[in-house]
């Protein structure tokens, strides 16, 4: 019996050692450049709200406060047409990453869980890909900022 | 004893049971595909004109039921059992769907093999007396079953090259006890096979073992060779699947290289469509046979066709625990003459 299952485990393990050679691989170099791309034209876009908010006599420490809000909304305006998913499939983390992507990942589930209502679908559903993100964003900001006040 | 039963897994049906009349409906982006002109209808907007993704794939399928019944020339009152699936949680789409149509219903689950299944255990019934007619279809809907397995449309999420695309389509076949077929002559149920794959991103993967499995097993129950086919087509083991199933068969003894072919292939341009590794989903083998195999079956251009539905039976939450995905293949033998 037990010889069977090793006989059996050795098989799968075959199997899935196959599996992993006949399966295509992501375009990996490809990929990072175009994430790098799209990454860095969504940050110049940020960049270029910061400027023009300073041009216009606004303090550093208030346009950082507007930069993310305008970002927000393009992220989920954008979302909202149905545009950013297709960045999205050209720039992989490339627009996950910046604060687009977090409007993204919160205005897509509500819209798509609209239809089982505004509490059981919109609310409970809208932090379902975000929620992991903002829990441990918040723990780990605690424990960070508990050790800058002993530290310190 | 179990007179109709050869081999392990096999029925040989004795009187097998005519598919009187199929239909298909297909969403915009499979009516783009290279299959288009075999489909009965071909929707311009996905939701059907329903408020959800669920209704369009329920409307999907009562379309396509009503299709076949009207192409049969029966009334569905002669109708004495229909088996349906799908791959919605407690199968929604087939349930509702029978609730519209009032005809005696079986619930299947059997993921994307639900074609086959539900020909498989149609065809046993007719051919052990206890029904005239019988409804066998299923449905898949890509937005219904993207929300339910993976992102929100919406996501802006990349798919890895081995991810497969599930087809917006619902097919239907009627069997009947007399008729001038095509006729269902064999039925080989498979076995649940795991291999330990992981990756809900390669299901293709997840499914060969039991495609492979399954075809070698009716070569041996039933004495046929790949050489006694026109084709062997899978259900959606796709591009990465199809090729291992190959090698796999190959490893037993059985070439069928060459009339081999995946409807999750078939369905697709994939140069084109963007769909990746290829087309999965119940509609996936449920509109390729009712459109494509069954029109050539019916023209004559070819005469033995072996069916073999793949479904891939884990869900959101075993894929949540870490656990493997179990595989499995049902065939089904259809001849033009028997």
């Amino acid at each position: 019996m037990n010889k069977n299952m090793t006989e059996a485990e050795k098989k799968k393990k075959d199997y899935q050692q196959i599996v992993k050679q006949k399966s295509p691989k992501s375009a990996l170099f490809k990929n990072c450049v175009l994430a790098f791309i799209v990454g860095g034209i969504i940050c110049s876009i940020g960049q270029f709200f910061s400027n023009l908010l300073t041009k216009w006599g606004i303090p550093k420490d208030e346009s950082s406060i507007w930069v993310p809000i305008i970002m927000v909304f393009w992220g989920a305006f954008l979302t909202g047409l149905g545009v950013y998913d297709n960045i999205g499939k050209y720039g992989g983390a490339g627009s996950i990453v910046p604060i687009t992507g977090f409007a993204n990942s919160i205005v897509s589930p509500a819209m798509e869980f609209k239809k089982e209502g505004y509490v059981l679908g919109v609310g409970a559903k809208m932090f379902v890909i975000a929620g992991p993100v903002l829990v441990y964003g918040i723990a780990s900001s605690v424990i960070v900022g508990l050790i800058y006040y002993f530290i310190r | 004893m179990a007179l109709k039963k050869i081999g392990k897994q096999t029925v040989r049906l004795e009187a097998p049971p005519s598919i009187i009349a199929t239909s298909s409906i297909v969403g915009p982006k499979e009516g783009q595909g290279p299959l288009a002109q075999y489909f009965d209808t071909i929707l311009s907007d996905d939701l059907c004109g329903q408020k959800s993704y669920e209704k369009a794939e329920c409307k999907m399928a009562m379309d396509s039921a009503d299709k076949a019944i009207s192409k049969a020339g029966i009334q569905k009152e002669v109708i004495d059992y229909m088996l349906s699936g799908d791959l919605l949680n407690q199968i929604i789409t087939s349930s509702y769907t029978a609730r519209e149509m009032g005809i005696p219903y079986f619930g299947l689950y059997g993921a994307c093999s639900t074609m086959a299944e539900s020909l498989s255990l149609g065809s046993m019934l007719i051919d052990g007396g206890y029904g005239d007619y019988i409804l066998c279809m299923t449905s898949s809907h890509f937005s219904s079953a993207e929300r339910q397995y993976r992102f929100p449309l919406e996501q802006g999420t990349q798919r890895p090259p081995t991810a497969q695309w599930t087809v917006t389509g619902a097919g239907a076949a009627i069997l009947s006890r007399e008729g001038n077929g095509p006729y269902v002559t064999h039925v080989t149920t498979g076995r649940v096979i795991d291999m330990g794959i992981k990756d809900a991103n390669n299901m293709g993967a997840a499914m060969s073992p039991a495609a492979a499995d399954t075809i070698v097993q009716h070569f041996k129950d039933t004495g046929f060779e790949p050489k006694d086919y026109d084709i062997i087509a899978t259900g959606d083991l796709a591009a990465v699947g199809k090729e291992l199933a190959d090698d796999l068969i190959k490893k037993q003894g059985y070439d069928i290289s060459n009339v081999f072919t995946d409807c999750g292939i078939e369905i697709y341009d994939s140069k084109k469509q963007d769909v990746h590794a290829g087309g999965s989903g119940c509609g996936c083998s449920a509109v390729v046979f009712c459109g494509y195999f069954y029109d050539m079956l019916a023209k004559g251009l070819i005469n033995r066709i072996l069916m073999v539905s793949t479904g891939a039976l884990m869900s959101p939450t075993s894929s949540q625990q870490g656990e493997s995905i179990p595989g499995i293949a049902h065939a089904v033998t259809i001849e033009r003459m028997v």
